[in-house]
């Protein structure tokens, strides 16, 4: 009983992603074939040569006939995947375990969510037939709950912590405005953002992920075939995923200063990787900044940093692009936006110009020293989430 | 003899100050306060904190359970059955609703005492008007239980001497289903009618008890036309007539009878004649004597505590509220009616609000769990853990303004249970910017939201009221 993982046996060789916005002139339909088709473009390939397709939404379709149909897939094995807003990354991880397995030699990775047709701020998802005792309240209140318990644990004064994840925010906006695909591309000073109104705790709507609509694709061979494609394939180190119990929300214990999956996930990806200290192994990380409080308890769960000590290296700046630890290069979730089954392969898409330096060269970070990449994608809510991580590299070993 | 076991009278925690409404209407109104319903309350779930304030005290359990209101929140569906399922009573008890008149509370009770086994009477009422109404200002909410029963099953605090009862056909008050506001005929003509008819059913229901108005303590004197209840209180011949609630909670119709008698009760001593005075379409009358047992009666939580306890909810919430006002809704979707199979499977949790333990860990798992966290225990092995009666502390909290709410917005807390256990839940009877990390809360049965025509009944968390 292991999770073995299957580092350097799978290799992405083409991604395709479309810009993430309110696309008010497009459906699911239109940003399945977009990104289908840059994807296609990418690796040099037609929908044909790709045997097996893996489709991530969260509600914008039911069914492989969500793709097959708008592609006019012929005679080709669609599965739709939906993992709440990890989503996008689990039809990664399944489509490259098809192709490791031998079953196919190619598949593709997609992502969608059509979220503004639903006439509703925010993200909505239609609840199963229920007994009518779920609780009531959105992701960004069950979030808020980070802030006081981490203030608290760590003896930080709140104003100062609130201050901390409207940097956050800033740095984001920063990134964002830098990238042609993101939603947001104006810069947010973090002062501005503690000034606005709240909306659940101490969070404004500017810690609050960007509500787009997007999609983007992977193609994935086994690594021994990349070199009929392309010479600069992004390899897969490490694929984990960890479903929680939901104990977080029963269990007294529980302190809302950590999200015990997404720990668990890192852990089982570095073993995977063969990394043992990620703050030296890695040269970026795309994390999943839901909330803005996410992304710095994140820091610690993933092991970038010291428990306790997020709130500092944010000031300190260590997660700018420039700084020692990039996180969120693309803008993430904050500013390039979340249209959710899209979201964990736009995460893949940002390591894969950055790792293969074809980021431009105004947002392209320094790979002179370490070149793996991590992303990491949960869904839920503190104390009941899924947690997705993996790590990518340009070179096999 | 048959009497009262145990009783709990219930007022809602928000007041509105009547002099609110002229403030803002230019008429209307009054002195002092009402009580009011929470957005989240009706009168099923008023009828079941009343009915666990009764329970409280008392060992005893019901055979029976009737419940009486003039605004039950199902007509066709028995409004009686979720206030069963929330006590957690065997299913071999029956449960009735007495429906639709004011008249029915007292009714109910009268009945129970005239009847076999514990019955447990639940009167409870949502009285109001149009904007600037006398019945907007004067009306109240609340509600009252009543465990009937003789000594085999439980001792007996009130026992009844003697009871009557004068009925006559007149229109007076008047309301069809759905309409917001009570209909009065012209005052005087009432008054005409319930003078001799309460003089009747006094001195009958005197007579059955053997004893004359002198011998009555104290008289609680109630009913749906205030001139009258006035006038006839004032020449029944007792010592003394029991405070009505007025200035502070209002008439609250069919369950005003039990409420001021709960009151009293709290306060009397053994020994005393208690005699009940209803008028609504005729009168009704009973006649209690206080026993010893009162004396070592302890009550769930006093009618004049939870008067002192109020908080005032400013008059555009009420209108607001009562319907009478619509106000925008956050943009988000409204939520979808619980499904009846899923909420029957769940009906311990959903109504009873039990949990789970685990048989070796003795980790609690709200909601009931069959696989336990904790990998000591066994699948399957777990004991049901009832917690609605279970204290619990405030760890942590949040505010949340995006989420749909009839009254946003929602003040959510993770509470901590005395003896262990944890929940994520709604807190509510609470303002915003009182909230406290350590503050005290207990459970409390609420209506959630209503979609499809369907209630959603489930439990919030409130801070616990003073003599918890």
């Amino acid at each position: 009983m292991a999770s073995h993982g299957i580092k350097d046996q799978v290799a992405i060789i083409g991604m395709g992603c479309t810009q993430f916005r309110e696309h008010w002139d497009k459906g699911a339909d239109d940003l399945l074939i977009d990104s289908a088709t840059a994807a296609f473009d990418s690796a040099g390939v037609a929908k044909d040569d790709v045997d097996a397709f893996w489709l991530g939404t969260a509600s914008s379709g039911m069914s492989g006939l969500t793709l097959s149909q708008p592609l006019k897939l012929e005679g080709k094995p669609v599965t739709r995947v939906e993992n709440f807003c990890a989503t996008g990354s689990e039809a990664l991880r399944q489509a490259s375990y098809a192709v490791a397995s031998g079953a196919y030699d190619m598949a593709m990775a997609i992502g969608v969510e059509k979220i503004k047709d639903s006439g509703y701020q925010g993200l909505n998802a239609a609840p199963a037939p229920h007994d009518g005792t779920k609780r009531n309240l959105t992701a960004a209140a069950m979030y808020s709950l980070v802030l006081p318990a981490y203030a608290a644990r760590y003896g930080v004064d709140e104003d100062e912590l609130r201050m901390v994840v409207a940097k956050i925010a800033e740095k984001n906006h920063r990134n964002g405005a830098l990238n042609p695909l993101a939603q947001f591309r104006r810069e947010m000073p973090a002062e501005k953002i503690c000034e606005m109104a709240s909306v659940a705790g101490r969070l404004s709507v500017f810690d609050c992920s960007g509500v787009a609509d997007g999609s983007a694709a992977a193609i994935v061979v086994r690594a021994e075939d990349t070199h009929k494609y392309c010479d600069d394939p992004l390899y897969i180190k490490a694929l984990s995923f960890v479903s929680g119990t939901g104990g977080g929300l029963i269990d007294p214990d529980y302190d809302y200063t950590t999200f015990p999956e997404c720990e668990m996930a890192g852990a089982d990806a570095y073993r995977q990787a063969g990394i043992e200290d990620p703050r030296s192994a890695l040269a970026m990380a795309e994390v999943h900044d839901c909330f803005t409080p996410t992304e710095m308890v994140l820091m610690e769960d993933l092991g970038f940093c010291e428990r306790g000590t997020a709130w500092k290296e944010v000031l300190a700046g260590t997660f700018e692009r420039t700084g020692d630890m990039p996180i969120n290069t693309d803008g993430g979730l904050k500013a390039f936006g979340h249209p959710v089954g899209a979201s964990g392969l736009r995460m893949h898409y940002e390591c894969w110009l950055q790792l293969r330096n074809k980021a431009g060269e105004d947002r392209q970070i320094d790979l002179s020293t370490r070149n793996l990449g991590l992303v990491h994608n949960l869904g839920g809510y503190p104390g009941e989430m899924v947690s997705f991580v993996s790590i990518l590299g340009p070179e096999l070993g | 003899m048959r009497g009262i076991i145990s009783f709990g009278g219930y007022v809602p925690y928000r007041r509105l100050d009547r002099s609110a409404i002229a403030a803002v209407m230019g008429k209307g109104g009054g002195r002092g306060t009402r009580s009011v319903a929470s957005y989240d309350e009706d009168t099923t779930t008023m009828g079941v904190e009343a009915a666990r304030l009764a329970l409280r005290p008392v060992d005893a359990e019901p055979r029976a359970l009737w419940f009486a209101t003039a605004d039950p929140a199902y007509l066709e569906k028995t409004n009686a059955t979720a206030i069963h399922a929330a006590l957690r009573l065997d299913t071999s008890v029956g449960a009735l609703d007495f429906g639709g008149a004011v008249r029915s509370g007292i009714g109910a009770l009268r009945t129970a005492l005239d009847a076999k086994g514990p019955t447990l009477v639940v009167t409870a009422d949502i009285r109001g008007g149009l904007p600037t109404g006398a019945d907007e200002a004067a009306g109240g909410d609340g509600a009252a239980a009543f465990l009937i029963g003789t000594e085999d099953d439980g001792p007996v605090v009130a026992e009844l001497l003697g009871s009557a009862s004068a009925t006559e056909e007149f229109v007076d008050r008047w309301r069809q289903p759905g309409s917001p506001s009570t209909g009065q005929w012209e005052e005087r003509f009432g008054e005409t009618r319930y003078g001799p008819l309460a003089a009747q059913a006094w001195k009958e229901a005197l007579g059955a008890a053997g004893m004359g108005a002198s011998d009555v303590d104290v008289a609680v004197v109630t009913g749906s036309h205030g001139r009258a209840v006035k006038r006839v209180a004032g020449q029944l011949g007792v010592a003394r007539v029991a405070d009505d609630l007025s200035a502070a909670v209002g008439n609250t119709g069919t369950a005003h009878p039990g409420l001021v008698l709960a009151n009293e009760l709290e306060q009397a001593e053994p020994g005393q004649i208690i005699g009940v005075v209803m008028l609504a379409d005729g009168v009704e009358v009973l006649i209690l004597r206080t026993t010893d047992a009162l004396a070592e009666f302890t009550p769930g939580l006093p009618v004049a505590d939870q008067i002192a306890d109020g908080a005032e909810v400013n008059y555009a919430t009420f209108l607001q509220w009562r319907e009478m006002i619509q106000v925008q809704p956050p943009n988000r979707p409204e939520p979808t009616r619980p499904s009846s199979s899923a909420a029957a499977r769940a009906q311990d949790w959903k109504y009873g609000f039990v949990g789970s333990r685990g048989t070796e860990s003795g980790t609690l798992h709200l909601p009931p769990a069959r696989v336990s966290i904790r990998a000591e225990d066994e699948l399957d092995a777990m004991d049901p853990a009832p917690m609605a009666d279970v204290g619990a502390t405030v760890v942590t909290f949040t505010i949340d303004r995006l989420v749909y709410s009839v009254s946003p917005p929602v003040v959510f807390a993770v509470v901590d249970f005395d003896g262990g256990g944890r929940l994520p839940v709604e807190l509510t009877d609470v303002d915003p910017d009182a909230v406290r990390i350590g503050q005290r809360v207990e459970m409390t049965f609420r209506r959630l939201y209503e979609a499809e025509g369907i209630y959603n009944y489930f439990w919030k968390a409130r801070p616990a009221r003073s003599g918890q």
